[in-house]
């Protein structure tokens, strides 16, 4: 099944100072969100199938335009993150069907690698409910400059049968980083987590 | 003179296929570029304000740009537009005035001429105010199909001594638009009206 898109919204943000404090150079992170029709709102289906192969579309489409909007190649990418909001008619478990089983591959094509999981979280509710998309160092998850988060909402989604669907992608950590943890320099790489 | 001291920049585009009609052939863009910068008025009446309006002029210049160019980069693809602004709380709703001018000059150079006057709206507010920016189309501001509003915010922004500024363009009517009234095909173009 492919998804049937209301509309697709792209966020970009730029920090250039942070307490007065030039960031260099500026952070830049990058959401794309997907506004589908849910092909199973209102009713319980048992098989999500068609939910987790809209999921391997997304993956590949969102991580392609927010890419894009970083003008960055993928490989330069680096952390990324994905959540979903189903609307009032869905069931968690259709998040759950888009994210987890195939939306990764294609994500992890388009950036080149990506060892690391990709932190997600998902929440029912109704139009202009706010999505905070985790994110994390996209090949080695205890990268602390890295933990993040990015804020997006849509004011008109998700609507009742619909499922919002959303990537993040970022070329760069928080800006001012200095709690220290593990720091890119010192990435194995090996197990997707140090 | 006060310099404009930027914190942080964002991009938000749309891309809308449908709202439960019919999929139009082809999808309408809004976009919005925000852009964070200290209030140097911010924590105390200033009489004298209009001088930041001259150095606001690049800031202007530079989001119409960067926003166009987030559109796909035609200037003759842009119909609507539309701009607005928010205070943070240590400021006055006249600080928020002064973007009037630099904001309108900016998307009427960058798009070369544009002659209906730039629907706005400003408030007071702390970081993650939403604004409904008014949007109405460039040439004539009757044109029914063009009127439209986009809801942009930015969740840390603006701090108290902050100013969010706010530029909007789109590409089209509304994407189901039939609500009669004048037609965009029908504008006269001599008074910015009609």
């Amino acid at each position: 099944m492919s998804a049937r898109i209301r509309k697709i919204v792209t966020f970009v943000d730029e920090v250039f100072l942070e307490m007065g404090r030039p960031v260099e150079p500026p952070t830049r992170r990058a959401a794309a969100v997907a506004v589908i029709e849910n092909p199973f709102a209102g009713r319980y289906v048992e098989d999500l199938t068609p939910l987790m192969q809209i999921g391997e579309e997304l993956g590949r489409l969102l991580t392609e335009r927010a890419v894009a909007a970083l003008g960055i190649p993928g490989d330069q990418a680096q952390s990324y993150g994905k959540a979903a909001a189903v609307g009032e008619d869905g069931e968690l478990e259709h998040a759950a069907a888009i994210l987890h089983p195939k939306l990764g591959v294609p994500v992890r094509q388009v950036l080149g690698k990506g060892a690391a999981l990709i932190p997600s979280s998902k929440k029912r509710g109704g139009p202009g409910v706010v999505l905070d998309i985790p994110l994390g160092h996209k090949d080695a998850a205890f990268v602390r400059s890295h933990f993040d988060g990015m804020e997006v909402r849509i004011t008109d989604a998700p609507r009742a049968g619909e499922i919002m669907v959303a990537i993040a992608v970022t070329d760069s950590g928080r800006p001012l980083p200095r709690v220290g943890g593990l720091t890119r320099d010192q990435i194995k790489g090996e197990d997707g987590l140090r | 003179m006060p310099e404009v001291v930027l914190r942080k920049r964002a991009l938000i585009i749309e891309e809308i296929f449908h709202e439960g009609g019919p999929p139009a052939a082809v999808p309408l863009r809004r976009g919005a570029a925000m852009a964070l910068i200290h209030n140097p008025f911010a924590g105390r009446y200033v009489e004298e304000i209009q001088h930041f309006m001259k150095d606001l002029e690049p800031l202007g210049l530079a989001m119409a740009r960067h926003l166009l160019a987030a559109l796909g980069g035609d200037a003759k693809a842009i119909q609507g537009y539309g701009k607005g602004a928010i205070i943070g709380a240590a400021g006055e709703l006249e600080h928020g005035a002064l973007w009037h001018a630099p904001g309108g000059y900016a998307m009427r150079e960058v798009l070369g001429g544009a002659k209906a006057i730039v629907p706005s709206t400003k408030k007071v507010g702390g970081p993650g105010t939403r604004l409904d920016v008014p949007v109405t189309h460039i040439d004539a501001s009757y044109v029914r199909s063009h009127f439209d509003a986009m809801e942009v915010g930015i969740a840390d922004g603006p701090k108290a001594d902050e100013l969010l500024f706010v530029l909007v363009m789109t590409t089209g009517a509304r994407i189901h638009n039939r609500a009669g009234g004048l037609n965009a095909a029908d504008i006269k173009g001599e008074d910015g009206l009609r």
